[in-house]
């Protein structure tokens, strides 16, 4: 009888080994590794010397891009993101009932998703709000003045972010999901006892909801921290850095100055810093987040 | 007041109108590009319309010859060979692996699941460095490697994750029974469970297609030497090499072309696609 559980446990590891390797050696590792990098100089071409938390020092007191940087990806991602889950949760509100015109519109807002960050979307963007572009002529159509979508560095951030936005076919379609799970028994009794739509959101629909919004957040502010292509193709951080976000900062230090030790720094200040945000929306969510057990289990 | 009836097809009417409006938005940019495909450049800065005033028909075939020395179908078949061990390798690799989490019990099998778990959420930009080290050190450096030896070692949690969890969904009276009939681990996996999981199969190979496929940011790290590029890396170098004088319908066409085969993938397997992330989650 031992000799069978242990050869069920040696099957089992048998079969997880190839994920045990690759977490070993290309995730584990790497990360290892990446702090161990941030201590050093290192460059592109030879692993350097130790130098303490040299590069952490340098990077808070002298670099002139980093606070600016943290600044434009915060920015960018405390506006970003919650637009982008306000509209996939009002959209979804409106698609959650059963008929075949809402498959239609489900799949037209779901398509923009699909095509993700990819160069062919960031090349669309650059003509849409070039100063000669769609945007532009429609305002000025609309009789209003044109604005300089992509080279006043006021407003590059923001055109940046309406790309992120146009893309929350992927949390709406969660969303719908979790609407579905909502039994219509809640809204019958919401009915019975006189309640209007508003109150019913309020007090069914968004509570209920609740663990994929966290979900969603969650995802999708780890993702926004470190996005990097629709700023590196569509503005290429310009102009005046507007669009700098931390992630092209880290792709320049390692690739084009080539110092690897450096760039290590700056992606662990970002790793705690998602960490940290993380944790933060953890802790809370005993509090907001509300579990059909009771948040026991 | 109104009769309730014609209210409620008011309120409908407002409804349809408000999503038609949004879905309008939505697709509106999408067709504008493929539309502008066919423009002359004149036609192409400050109109707002669809329809070219004057339609040009060769900006599929000149773009398709590229900028330098090599064509699109270059860059086409390298984005294939890069995609498709991927796809492959990660969904089997994500099937075996889950296999093992969701059906076996062996030594720190928790902790282990947890840390699978817990990867979902690691940065990928934080190991990006020490990653471009190693496969430098292993002579992988600008070779699709990079990409298919991680899908072979299970690096996509979200993979396991999601076959785990559809593992777990099935019978384990399936599995005894096949135990009876003489049935090994291996055979119950590939004979019994694999027909089974089909779904989770393919929606994990279109998801893990699409991701691949609209990847940048590793492409344009690992990959350096323009005859591997993919279609991605050719056409932001050709965007970025073009001056003022481009033919900007041609830079258009190319990335037309290079949705396209997403675009298709989403309309041939939408059911599963919305089902998938809906049971499953994330991403996006």
């Amino acid at each position: 009888m031992k000799n069978r559980t242990m050869r069920h446990a040696l099957w089992g590891l048998l079969f997880i080994s190839p994920w045990l390797l690759g977490f070993l050696g290309f995730q584990f590792y790497p990360l290892a590794m990446s702090f161990y990098y941030s201590l050093t100089d290192s460059s592109l071409v030879k692993t350097g010397d130790f130098i303490g938390l040299d590069n952490y020092v340098k990077l808070f007191s002298q670099d002139k891009d980093f606070f600016p940087s943290m600044r434009v990806t915060l920015l960018y991602t405390f506006v970003a993101v919650p637009i982008k889950l306000a509209f996939a949760l009002l959209v979804a509100v409106l698609l959650n009932r059963n008929s075949k015109v809402m498959h239609v519109y489900r799949t037209v807002y779901y398509l923009p998703s699909i095509l993700g960050a990819s160069v062919a979307i960031s090349l669309l963007w650059r003509f849409l709000f070039m100063n000669e572009g769609v945007v532009n002529s429609l305002l000025g159509k609309l009789g209003l003045p044109g604005v300089d979508w992509l080279g006043d560095p006021d407003v590059a951030l923001f055109t940046i972010s309406l790309l992120v936005v146009w893309q929350f076919g992927t949390s709406m379609v969660l969303f719908l999901a979790g609407l579905k799970g909502i039994p219509s028994e809640l809204y019958d009794a919401a009915k019975v006892d006189g309640a209007g739509r508003f109150r019913t959101f309020g007090a069914i629909t968004l509570p209920l909801l609740t663990p994929i919004l966290f979900f969603n957040l969650v995802m999708q502010l780890i993702g926004a921290l470190q996005e990097f292509t629709a700023a590196f193709v569509v503005t290429n951080g310009g102009p005046m850095k507007a669009t700098y976000l931390i992630g092209l900062k880290i792709y320049d230090e390692a690739f084009l100055e080539m110092r690897m030790g450096y760039a290590s720094a700056v992606s662990w200040v970002l790793f705690l810093f998602i960490l940290l945000v993380t944790l933060i929306l953890f802790r809370s969510s005993n509090r907001w987040v509300h579990y059909e057990d009771g948040g026991r289990k | 007041m109104m009769p309730t009836a014609s209210r409620r097809l008011a309120k409908a009417s407002l409804r349809h109108l408000g999503l038609a409006l949004i879905g309008l938005v939505m697709v509106y940019p999408l067709i504008w590009l493929f539309f502008a495909s066919f423009k002359t450049n004149t036609d192409l800065f400050g109109s707002l319309g669809l329809w070219p005033e004057r339609f040009v028909w060769d900006s599929y075939a000149k773009g398709w010859q590229g900028t330098g020395q090599y064509t699109y179908t270059t860059f086409f078949l390298n984005t294939f060979l890069l995609v498709v061990p991927t796809v492959l390798f990660t969904v089997a690799s994500s099937l075996i692996v889950g296999y093992g989490f969701a059906r076996f019990s062996f030594p720190l099998r928790n902790v282990l699941f947890a840390v699978m778990v817990a990867t979902l959420m690691l940065p990928q930009t934080v190991i990006l460095i020490p990653r471009y080290l190693i496969f430098r050190n292993l002579g992988w450096l600008d070779s699709y490697w990079t990409f298919i030896v991680p899908a072979m070692l299970g690096c996509f949690p979200f993979f396991i994750f999601m076959m785990v969890q559809f593992i777990r969904g099935l019978p384990r009276e399936l599995d005894e029974s096949a135990v009876m009939d003489g049935c090994g681990p291996a055979g119950i996996l590939f004979r019994i469970l694999l027909p089974l999981t089909v779904p989770a199969i393919v929606s994990g190979t279109i998801f893990q297609f699409i991701w691949t496929w609209n990847d940048f940011f590793n492409q344009l790290v690992f990959i350096s030497s323009v005859k591997k590029y993919t279609i991605s890396l050719a056409l932001r170098m050709t965007i970025d090499s073009t001056g003022g004088a481009t033919d900007w319908n041609q830079v258009i066409a190319m990335g037309i072309l290079s949705i396209v085969p997403t675009v298709l993938v989403f309309f041939l397997a939408q059911r599963y696609f919305v089902e998938g992330i809906a049971t499953t989650g994330i991403k996006g």
